[in-house]
């Protein structure tokens, strides 16, 4: 493999050898799996070493890069491939291309893989597969920034599919019970579904620019004058494998299912990787689908992935309202939140939406962490907010207050990070002239907070249940002891995180001793912090504009310039935040409160929200459609069709036509044996009772025989062809 | 000095280990077997020394050589190879002292060894044969000792299967048959006498359109039962789920890959304009293949025929890729075809050792192997993943070039195929979540680990996968010549207009 080029070495060491950010992590995953049970610390120390080594790079190429913008007018990205393997003339290389949109993904996922390392060392410890929970996780980001690195589609789809197969092995880590197991499975074909859209669009761009060099492509597609269907095929093609990639409506139903990993994959998963590898996709190859679906054209008030985005944050929004396990209302939030992330890049938004990336990254993992942390000190391995949390705040303060911070970046109040990003996303929908996904977003935003605000409300507020009450040391009566038995035994048959014994093993922080090991809480406390102040590297209120002058260059197209700032426009959604802050607030104190209210069972009293409740908690039965419809078809009916075809007709016709004609190959057969018949030119005659015949099984080996009579039979063919074509 | 005929000795030499098996008495069994490995590994040495020495960059059939065999009919004995069966060649050497070493026949080796042998010198024939009367020769001579090796060796349902397997295939031969008199006694009028001489008759000689097809299809329904193409396919998972292992690893790996060869050197080289003509109907049977073998996959309880199905499946893109007639779908394709055989190739040793310790190859009554047997599992999941497809193992580069080379010539063939690329994950990770997950029971308790010898067999399998998966490069500098080369004959001798290859990639990707 020689040097294909070497743009990169003017520019820095780190832009030079950024292609080490994802080797290092890929190394790393076969020294742990080789050497990793052999090491005091089972191979969680090369990990997080190699995790290191890479934020490292990712943060000199960040620094490099920023640098480079700042020195001159126009920053390229800049590249680094070597040649992997060549059809004809067109060359496949895998590299490095460090553009904005790299760099900041680079850092993003380094820094959240290495603080998720550090919490699974207490988290998992003591886990059967320490070992190889580690390696999968390390493989896991390897995928990631190998992706976000690739100079061309070949690459981006290598690391694609690395990460699709790791979440495989890591959402199925506690295998030995089937829902873990099949969760694996749903997320690895859902997304493989997608995938197809993958492969079909890349052909299509091949097709199109004869290139699958992403520079080239989007150079090519940003001043496009060619067939317009067919880029918008590619467009739509790619844009499915992004639906089931960042679960987007209709294939969002795994999600929630991948709840069945670890908390710590949840969170990566969650926050940086594999679910933002859509939305990756769609701003990577931005103008291949600016051009191609119409977007920001005058008089075009909807575009599909407008459409998709909203109706994801929408739905996703309804369903983590009737959650009990705070990993799935947290899990539909993501849901709703890459929707937004999609919605804007519909809308062109494209800044925002990235931006969005950046923040939502940090306070989703905190709130990931923020909950492993609540079931692995606070309610015994359960997370069934209903029946083992409630009252945690004061025994868990670390953990409250890094939650409270990035609820609060995620309803986006003003001021912390969400807000600066959301508030942009929804303000580009109006200014571009997107008014009803304006609507959409600002119902979101109400929904997002309310649904929070429950959440919050049960898991810290209130009276403590189940296994947090024992935790707190509140329990007056022995009936708790035995609820929370259940519960656990609940969470075991669910199979969620209870795989270690109940004993907290590392050492808490001083200044709160009640809460998790330090392992935990340290990583929660930098999330919380970056959850406050990560937004304002693009603070529109304050004029702070860095994050757009590092990454504008990767956007590749013209897009409309974001709507000035003003505060009378962020007022409604900051009313309807606070709207849903209380309203949620008051329907909770009053369900799951003390006293009795009017409200409580008022979905069991009342026909029409029964059914709507219903319907929610059914998750649209869309899983039913998927599962027991859908699949269930092709699983049973239409492949027992085939296969009975296969068996009856098609093989039918071979054993057929020997059982039809086996008293005629059975006379023959006598014949034949007593010699009593010239076997060649009777053969010719009757080969195909004697194919047939022969298939009983009793008849067999006299197979010589039979290629005598067929091959006589080809003599005779061969001489009629022959005269007839001469 | 005269050369030394490699190609030759490429046959001889397993022809003479086979019969020196058989006449060695059966009272010295270790003799019988060190004979056939040594036999067995010569002919593999020769195989790599072979492609060390092929020349790259060249299209041309090399280490040709040429004797005459019955000069009265323009019979030669006419060997050669070129980058289409120069990776054939060397899998078929490299495969069969692996399976001779590596897999017990339980019983009778000496009889055993002796036709595996024999099937050795036959695949190998038909890979180099440039005459056609020659290759038919070699083609028929493999039936004989798969047949036996099947019926001798295989499980309960052997003789059916056998049977079934060798009834089908000579059907297919006897029509081949035809189809090769025919050619050579009508492609007299051009080549001035007969002959049977592949390259003579490709390159002078001139059918009308209608004969041609005729004997494009008599030849391709030989073939298109030994890929097997849809619907052809319904002997193949009898004849692997009863064949012995080392017989299925045999028949999957190579024998199959005789149809598909046999469609790109005596189907699309011979009859050009035939097969630009057959195109709709090749695709059409290659993609219903892909889903029929994916779908039919799916509900197998038995994992040994689940693996075969997949089998029907993973052809099916061969034949895609040949019939896409484009240089990067091609190539693609006899990649594919290469690398089907390694990756199957192990998956039915690992379901060989699953049947060797369990007595059941039923999905159903295996479970949680994964707790019992991390390594062995782990080295599934590799070969497994490699089936998939899985990029940066073997299974991907092939199967990515045959969906994207062919988008230009049949776009809508390629997005249904690509369905079974979700297929393909669907019932493999399927099955693998069924055995390999869960709690094992008291019966999959005592699954043993991987054994020390079990693993040196699989290391050159797993070896193979990472490396033509990580670095193709070469295989595809070595093949792509000859199909260029092909591609320019089927665009002279048709009016199939082969699509300009690429442009240019600007090789460092950035634009600063």
């Amino acid at each position: 493999m020689l040097l294909a080029s070497e743009t990169a070495a003017a520019s820095g060491w780190f832009l030079a050898h950024a292609w080490l950010i994802p080797v290092i992590p890929a190394v790393a995953f076969f020294l742990i799996i080789f050497f990793g049970k052999r090491l005091p610390r089972g191979g969680s120390e090369i990990g997080i070493a190699a995790m290191l080594a890479s934020l490292v790079i990712a943060s000199g190429t960040a620094y490099q890069w920023i640098h480079l913008v700042g020195s001159t007018e126009h920053a390229d990205a800049v590249s680094k491939t070597v040649t992997w393997f060549e059809i004809g003339s067109l060359k496949v290389g895998i590299g490095s291309r460090i553009d904005g949109l790299a760099m900041m993904l680079l850092f993003l996922v380094a820094f959240i893989s290495t603080l998720v390392q550090i919490y699974s060392t207490e988290y998992v410890r003591g886990d059967r597969r320490y070992t190889h929970f580690f390696a999968s996780l390390t493989l896991f980001s390897a995928g990631m920034l190998t992706m976000v690195l690739a100079p061309n589609m070949v690459q981006l789809i290598l690391g694609w599919e690395i990460m699709g197969l790791c979440s495989f092995m890591l959402i199925g880590h506690w295998w030995e019970e089937r829902a873990n197991s099949e969760a694996a499975l749903k997320a690895f074909w859902t997304v493989r579904v997608g995938d197809m859209g993958l492969l079909v669009g890349t052909g299509v761009l091949l097709a199109l620019f004869g290139n699958l060099d992403i520079s080239e492509i989007n150079t090519k597609a940003a001043e496009f004058s060619g067939n317009h269907a067919l880029l918008a095929f590619a467009a739509v093609a790619l844009f499915i494998a992004c639906i089931g990639k960042s679960g987007q409506f209709p294939l969002h139903t795994w999600l929630p299912d991948a709840m069945a990993g670890p908390t710590p994959v949840s969170s990566l998963l969650h926050s940086s990787t594999m679910v933002v590898a859509g939305v990756f996709l769609v701003a990577r190859l931005y103008p291949v689908f600016h051009t191609g679906l119409d977007i920001n054209i005058v008089g075009h008030h909807f575009n599909l992935i407008a459409i998709i985005g909203g109706i994801t944050v929408l739905i996703a929004a309804g369903l983590a309202f009737v959650q009990n396990d705070i990993k799935k209302v947290l899990a539909y939030s993501t849901v709703s939140q890459l929707g937004y992330m999609m919605m804007g890049l519909g809308v062109g938004a494209w800044m925002p939406a990235v931006f969005h990336i950046f923040t939502h990254a940090f306070f989703k993992c905190c709130l990931f962490l923020c909950a492993g942390s609540v079931a692995h000190t606070g309610s015994h391995h359960s997370f069934d907010m209903k029946k083992d949390m409630g009252g945690l705040r004061k025994k868990m303060p670390i953990t409250f207050g890094t939650w409270m911070i990035s609820t609060a970046a995620l309803c986006g109040v003003p001021f912390f990070s969400g807000f600066f990003s959301k508030d942009e996303i929804i303000d580009s929908a109006k200014g571009n002239d997107y008014k009803v996904f304006f609507v959409v977003g600002l119902i979101g935003a109400f929904m997002t907070t309310a649904y929070m605000t429950r959440a919050t409300y049960l898991t810290f507020f209130g009276k403590a249940r189940g296994g947090a009450a024992h935790f707190v040391g509140e329990h007056e009566d022995h009936s708790h002891e035995e609820a929370h038995d259940e519960g656990h035994d609940k969470a075991d048959a669910h199979g969620h995180d209870d795989h270690h014994a109940p004993v907290v093993h590392g050492k808490p922080l001083s200044f709160a001793p009640d809460d998790s090991p330090w392992q935990i809480t340290v990583p929660l406390m930098i999330l919380g912090a970056l959850a406050l102040v990560a937004g304002y590297l693009n603070a529109a209120p304050f004029k702070i504009e860095k994050f757009h002058e590092w990454l504008h260059s990767s956007i590749g197209v013209e897009v409309p310039e974001a709507p000035k700032f003003e505060w009378l426009n962020a007022v409604p959604s900051i009313l309807l935040v606070a709207a849903g802050f209380a309203v949620s607030l008051l329907i909770c104190k009053a369900v799951f409160g003390e006293g009795n209210s009017p409200l409580k069972g008022l979905t069991q009293r009342n026909a029409l929200l029964g059914a709507g409740h219903k319907f929610l908690v059914n998750k649209y039965y869309l899983d039913t459609l998927y599962e027991k419809v859908i699949v269930r078809s092709i699983a049973h009916p239409i492949s027992a069709a085939a296969y009975w075809t296969n068996q009856h007709i098609l093989d039918g016709i071979v054993n057929g036509v020997g059982k039809g004609g086996k008293k005629t190959g059975e006379l023959v057969y006598k014949y034949i044996d007593q010699g009593l018949v010239d076997g060649v030119v009777n053969g010719s005659g009757t080969t195909a009772t004697h194919a047939g015949g022969a298939l009983q099984p009793v008849q067999s080996g006299k197979v010589n025989l039979y290629g005598a009579l067929l091959f006589g039979a080809a003599a005779v063919g061969a001489l009629v062809l022959v005269l007839v074509n001469s | 000095m005269i050369e030394f005929p490699i190609l030759t000795m490429l046959v001889l030499v397993p022809v003479i280990g086979s019969v020196l098996v058989a006449l060695i008495s059966k009272r010295y069994p270790d003799l019988v077997k060190v004979t056939a490995l040594v036999t067995s590994v010569l002919t593999a040495g020769m195989s790599i020394w072979l492609l060390a020495a092929f020349k790259t960059n060249n299209a041309d059939f090399q280490f040709a050589s040429q004797h005459e065999w019955i000069k009265a009919w323009g019979i030669s004995w006419h060997l050669g190879v070129d980058g289409i069966s120069i990776f054939l060649v060397v899998l078929t050497g490299v495969l069969f002292p692996l399976v001779i070493v590596g897999i017990d026949p339980h019983h009778d080796h000496k009889r055993y060894l002796s036709w595996m042998l024999l099937l050795e010198a036959g695949v190998m024939g038909s890979f180099i044969s440039l005459d056609l009367f020659l290759f038919f020769v070699f083609f028929e001579i493999v039936l004989v000792p798969m047949y036996f090796l099947i019926g001798g060796w295989g499980y309960d349902n052997r003789v059916y299967a056998a049977t079934k397997f060798f009834l089908f295939t000579m059907i297919g031969s006897a029509f081949m048959l035809v189809g090769i008199i025919a050619t050579a006694v009508l492609a007299k009028a051009d080549n001035g006498h007969v002959t049977f001489d592949l390259i003579k008759i490709a390159e002078n000689a001139s059918f009308a359109a209608s004969t041609g097809r005729w004997l494009f299809f008599a030849f391709a329904i030989a073939f298109a039962v030994k890929v097997p193409l849809f619907p052809l396919h319904t002997w193949l998972p009898d004849a692997h789920t009863q064949a012995p292992t080392g017989g299925s690893v045999i028949l999957a790996g190579v024998l199959l890959k005789m149809g598909t060869y046999g469609l790109l050197r005596f189907g699309v080289f011979l009859f050009p304009e035939a097969a630009v003509w057959a195109r709709p109907l090749f695709l059409t049977l290659a993609v219903a293949g892909i889903i029929w073998g994916a779908i039919a996959a799916t509900m197998q309880t038995d994992l040994k025929r689940l693996v075969a199905y997949s089998s029907v499946a993973h052809l099916g893109f061969i034949v895609l890729g040949t019939f896409a007639l484009t240089a990067t779908a091609i190539t693609g394709g006899v990649m594919q075809m290469v690398n089907h055989g390694i990756s199957t190739g192990a998956l039915f040793i690992l379901v060989g050792m699953i049947y060797d310790r369990r007595h059941t190859r039923e999905i159903s009554k295996l479970r949680g192997l994964q707790k019992v047997a991390p390594i062995f599992a782990a080295v599934f999941t590799v070969v497994m993943l490699s089936s998939i497809g899985v990029p940066g193992l073997n299974g991907f580069v092939g199967e990515f070039m045959v969906l994207i080379g062919s988008f230009g010539t049949a776009r809508w063939w390629v997005v249904v195929a690509t369905t079974g690329v979700i297929l393909a994950a669907l019932y493999l990770l399927w099955a693998y979540q069924r055995v390999f997950h869960g709690e094992p029971d008291e019966d999959n308790k005592s699954f043993a680990e991987l054994k020390w010898k079990e693993g040196m067999l699989l290391l050159p399998f797993i070896g193979l996968i990472v490396f033509c998966g990580l670095y193709p490069k070469p295989m595809i500098d070595r093949i792509q010549p000859s199909v260029d080369k092909l591609l320019q004959h089927v665009s002279q001798h048709s009016d199939f207009k082969v699509p300009a290859p690429a442009e240019p990639v600007i090789s460092n990707g950035g634009e600063g």
